[in-house]
């Protein structure tokens, strides 16, 4: 076990602290948030477009 | 003048650091869009759109509006990906993500690339290509022209420079017509105009900075007495430009008026500062013609707006 309580056995790979853990998170949720905003966008426009025979 | 080099920070032959895990945080990402700068560019983009003849449906409308944002905000993630060298010396940039060390260089360049593609080739199938065409070409003119090669080059770098910023309400006028007509371009020289002023106000108080970062803005290369005579001039340029729109009836008279007594503030401002005799005055003189200068252009394009809701723009004069 290492000193972040990794016991993987990988003590060759990059262990992230709890701050750079946190700071990977909010990226995930800005990019999740994100993709999903453009879902929403592309639906949207697809509609408009559609009906508006475009 | 002499062309200045990127600094050795970015470029150097020494080994690359080891890969760490990022520290960026997502308000790292969208500081490196310049929000402000942003925020300057939908709405100047929203009221062009307003005053152009023509029905858009509102969905096309707010896509078109975020397309203009997110290529403005690509433009200035490859502008501070360039200029991370001269945000490290100074003072006012200096927290920035990429030379704070939060955001890698190459992340930078490949969010900015990115970012330019997405908005460029969404606001293609959301309004028409030749806007799209207008964007991609606006974030060319800021990202390379101005940033890349202007801005180290020649104290007129904001002055040519200051055509990519003032493009957006002509892109804005593009998504709904499709084209450009005399209007839009008016409104293009109200921006283009007002550029050189606002900047040089604030680069007079940071001229130590840009010395120090070795960026030829005019107060460095031709001197604080010099500046002011221009931000005079370019004032004296902007004042009827601004009334243009009023002048050419594409404005009603409350626009104009609200036009002529903001431009002559701004020519009474840039001539107190003209005038202004020890430093202290010169500076007070400079955050007051700044100051004054943000809201010249938010007042013009409000009114704008404002009088165009009202009936004020006479659509048969828009050939």
């Amino acid at each position: 076990m290492d000193a972040s309580g990794n016991n993987d056995g990988d003590n060759n790979g990059i262990v992230l602290t709890e701050e750079q853990k946190r700071r990977r998170r909010t990226r995930s949720i800005a990019i999740a948030l994100a993709l999903g905003a453009l879902v929403l966008l592309f639906y949207a426009v697809t509609m408009v477009k559609v009906g508006s025979g475009h | 003048m002499s062309v200045i080099g990127k600094s050795t920070a970015l470029q150097s032959a020494s080994p690359a650091p080891p890969i760490e895990p990022s520290l960026a945080e997502a308000s790292d990402y969208f500081a490196l869009m310049k929000p402000r700068v942003m925020s300057l560019v939908v709405f100047t983009a929203f009221v062009g759109m307003m005053v152009a003849p023509g029905q858009l449906h509102p969905v096309l409308g707010v896509a078109s509006l975020l397309c203009i944002a997110v290529g403005a905000g690509a433009a200035g993630v490859l502008n501070m990906w360039y200029d991370a060298d001269i945000d490290g010396v100074m003072g006012r940039t200096r927290q920035r993500p990429i030379p704070a060390g939060r955001v890698q260089p190459g992340e930078a360049l490949a969010f900015g690339i990115t970012l330019s593609v997405g908005a460029v080739a969404v606001l293609g199938l959301v309004a028409s290509w030749f806007t799209a065409g207008l964007l991609a070409f606006t974030i060319f003119f800021y990202a390379v022209i101005y940033t890349i090669w202007l801005k180290r080059w020649t104290a007129q770098n904001i002055v040519i420079g200051g055509a990519a910023g003032a493009l957006p309400p002509v892109i804005g006028w593009a998504a709904v017509t499709h084209d450009v007509g005399l209007a839009p371009i008016l409104l293009f020289l109200i921006i283009f105009f007002w550029t050189p002023p606002h900047f040089w106000a604030l680069s007079l108080r940071r001229c130590e900075e840009y010395r120090r970062a070795s960026v030829p803005m005019l107060p460095v290369v031709a001197g604080a007495t010099e500046t002011k005579r221009q931000i005079l001039a370019h004032a004296l340029l902007l004042a009827p430009a601004g009334v243009m729109p009023f002048l050419f009836g594409f404005a009603g008279p409350m626009y104009g008026i609200v036009a002529a007594i903001a431009g002559a503030m701004m020519v009474l401002l840039a001539l107190r500062l003209k005038n202004a005799g020890t430093d202290n005055a010169a500076h007070a003189a400079a955050k007051r013609l700044f100051s004054f200068s943000l809201l010249y252009l938010f007042a013009l394009f409000a009114v704008l707006l404002v009088d165009h809701w009202l009936g004020g723009w006479p659509a048969t004069l828009l050939g």
